[in-house]
Parts: structure tokens; sequence; C-alpha cells
């Protein structure tokens, strides 16, 4: 599954640093990353505070990921402008909602900006349609900014998520 | 207290104490103390100074490491200290220097000016709260994460500004603490 390939590739590129919101299209990465011992998972409040624990750990030299739903993209847009400004390498892998089949309306308008918000911030978007697609995905955005010190999202369609209710949701 | 008084003797004799400088009068205040490659200032990203502290005392449990920020940036991130609670990274300190007003702004009030706790926040998120005559001490020693609110006089001085390019202040921090490696890296 995909999760599993995600997971395969972080610990390939040296991540050692995960910081997540919790959230259902993440949830088996999430477990995956907790349960390595090489990797340390920060649970955190909001996704602004990822952008921070990302930065600290690359002034530390250590590579870190950042896991969060489409909604966070709408929490980070300003500390964006420090990854920009300080060539903070970042990768972020982004659960989309508000997009494919959506059955929450409260989800539909920061889903339909994150694209066009991340580029205005200067982050190079990749979005992942297919299964078969989302660890070499992962594997180029993870190469691009660890090697050229940019910003990279990676955003997983819900389609691929597959959560179509809120009752399949919460049964997650 | 005055605040450039008591970020100079924090910052004296630093041994090898890597710093993050919250935006705005922290940052000036550690740039009048000296300043320093293993100093991060930061000019934006408000609310952000304590999770790069957190970012940094996990990729270097071996050194000790200190943010500086302000009552205005922490109260703008509350959150994070939450979150250093649960990761208790024993190498951490951080230390609100509290002059009860958003110095940058025009002065105006802060909620710490009108009874909000800052060391009881701390406290709650599981830090462990440091007086201020063992700070010095605990911040070079004690197992953290460690926590002081300092309140000090609120007082308009002279700007003593460090460099402003973000990039450039990225880089010599990792080289000066990573070697050369870390622009090949």
């Amino acid at each position: 599954m995909w999760p599993e390939g995600i997971h395969r590739e972080l610990g390939l590129a040296g991540v050692r640093v995960v910081g997540y919101v919790p959230d259902a299209g993440h949830k088996r990465l999430i477990e995956l990353c907790r349960a390595d011992r090489k990797m340390r998972a920060v649970v955190l409040t909001t996704e602004e505070e990822g952008i921070g624990l990302a930065a600290g750990a690359w002034l530390g030299g250590q590579r870190s990921v950042l896991l969060m739903q489409s909604s966070g993209v709408g929490n980070i847009v300003n500390v964006l402008g420090m990854v920009r400004e300080c060539r903070f390498p970042l990768v972020t892998l982004v659960t989309m909602r508000g997009e494919q089949g959506e059955f929450n309306p409260w989800q539909v308008p920061m889903g339909q900006a994150v694209r066009p918000v991340l580029e205005a911030m200067d982050t190079v978007v990749q979005q992942v349609e297919k299964e078969d697609q989302v660890a070499p995905v992962v594997n180029a955005a993870l190469r691009l900014a660890f090697n050229s010190y940019v910003s990279v999202a990676v955003l997983i369609s819900q389609r691929l998520i597959g959560i179509k209710s809120f009752q399949e949701q919460s049964a997650r | 207290m005055k605040r450039r008084d008591v970020v100079k003797n924090l910052l004296s004799n630093r041994k090898n104490l890597l710093v993050v400088a919250g935006l705005g009068s922290t940052a000036w205040d550690c740039t009048a103390a000296g300043d320093s490659p293993l100093t991060f200032p930061m000019w934006g990203a408000m609310g952000q100074a304590a999770m790069m502290g957190l970012g940094l005392a996990l990729a270097q449990p071996k050194r000790r490491v200190l943010v500086v920020t302000g009552d205005g940036e922490a109260l703008m991130g509350l959150g994070a200290l939450a979150t250093i609670g649960v990761q208790k990274p024993a190498n951490l300190t951080v230390v609100v220097i509290d002059n009860e007003r958003y110095g940058e702004t025009g002065m105006q009030e802060t909620h710490t000016a009108h009874g909000v706790d800052l060391a009881g926040v701390a406290r709650s998120c599981g830090l462990k709260v440091v007086d201020f005559k063992d700070l010095k001490k605990a911040i070079h020693t004690a197992p953290g994460p460690n926590f002081a609110a300092v309140k000090v006089k609120a007082e308009k001085i002279p700007l003593v500004l460090p460099p402003r390019e973000g990039a450039l202040l990225k880089a010599r921090f990792r080289r000066a603490l990573l070697g050369a490696k870390a622009d090949t890296e």
C-alpha cells in the first residue's frame, strides 16, 4: 500500500524527524513512522509548528518531513515565507480533502485553494493520482527538496485515500 | 531588570550553546550581546522560535539549545509549549523576555500585562520552570525542557541588528555547527 511505500522512501532518504497533525488519510503512515526507531514522530498542535520544527532540524543537520491534510496548508502560509527566504529544504505530504467526492462542504474552499496558495509561496506542487505513482513522486520530492533547497509539496489525491463519508472516516 | 543586561548575562561565556532568537527585540538583544554564527535570529515566522529550538534540540541531542524570545512571540505560538512538553527534549531551554508589550509595533500591551502567566502555561505543559537566579546554570546543565519568563522593564532602546538575509543566517549556522560538509550535504 502507498503509506508503506512512502515510509520506505523516507527511511532511504535518511529522514529522522516527522512532524504531523493527526489525519485520517495519513493514519497508517503516522503509525509506521511512530513505530520506526530511527524516526522521531512529533505530534503538533497546528501545522505551522511543523515548519519551525523542520527548519530547526535542518539547522541541526537532520532531514524531516511534514504530514498534514489539505486544510493545514492554510495554516502555514506566512511561515512558508521563512522557508523561501532562508532556502530551507521542506517536504510536505498533503492528503487532499475538498476535492474528488468530498462529503463535507466546509473542506471544499481550502481544498480547492491548496495549489494556488502553495504556488504563491514558491512551493513546488506535485499531485499524485495513482497508487503506483506515490513512492516515485515522494522519492523525487525528497531529492528535489534536499538537493536543491526548495519547498516541495506532494498532494495525495482524495481518490487515493478513498474515504467517502463521515461514518467511514470515524470508523478508520 | 533591563532586557539587554539579562540577555547579555545569559549569553556571556556561552560555550557550545546553540541559540534561536525570536523576532524583534529579543533578536536585537542577542545581537547586542554579540553576534554569533551559532545564533539564529528570526526576522519573521512569528510564533515559531520555540519550535525551531525543538527541531534543533532533537537534531543535536548532545548540544544545549536556548530559545530567547519575547512574550508576544511566545503568545502567538503557545501550542509549541504543549508540543515541547510531549517531546521532552532534555537539552532545550526556552526563555521569554517579558516586557508585557509588543515592542516593534508601538508598545501595545500583550496578554501578560493582563495576568496571563506564561510560566504557568509552560508548567502545565510539562516544562520545568526555572527561577531566574538558577537560569544561567540551568541553560547549560539542568535536564529540560526548561522554561523561564523573565519580567523586564518596558523600554524603547536602540536597535542592534543582525544580518538580515535568511539564507546567509542559515548557511553560517550550519557551517559553524556541522563544518564544511554542511555546504555540500
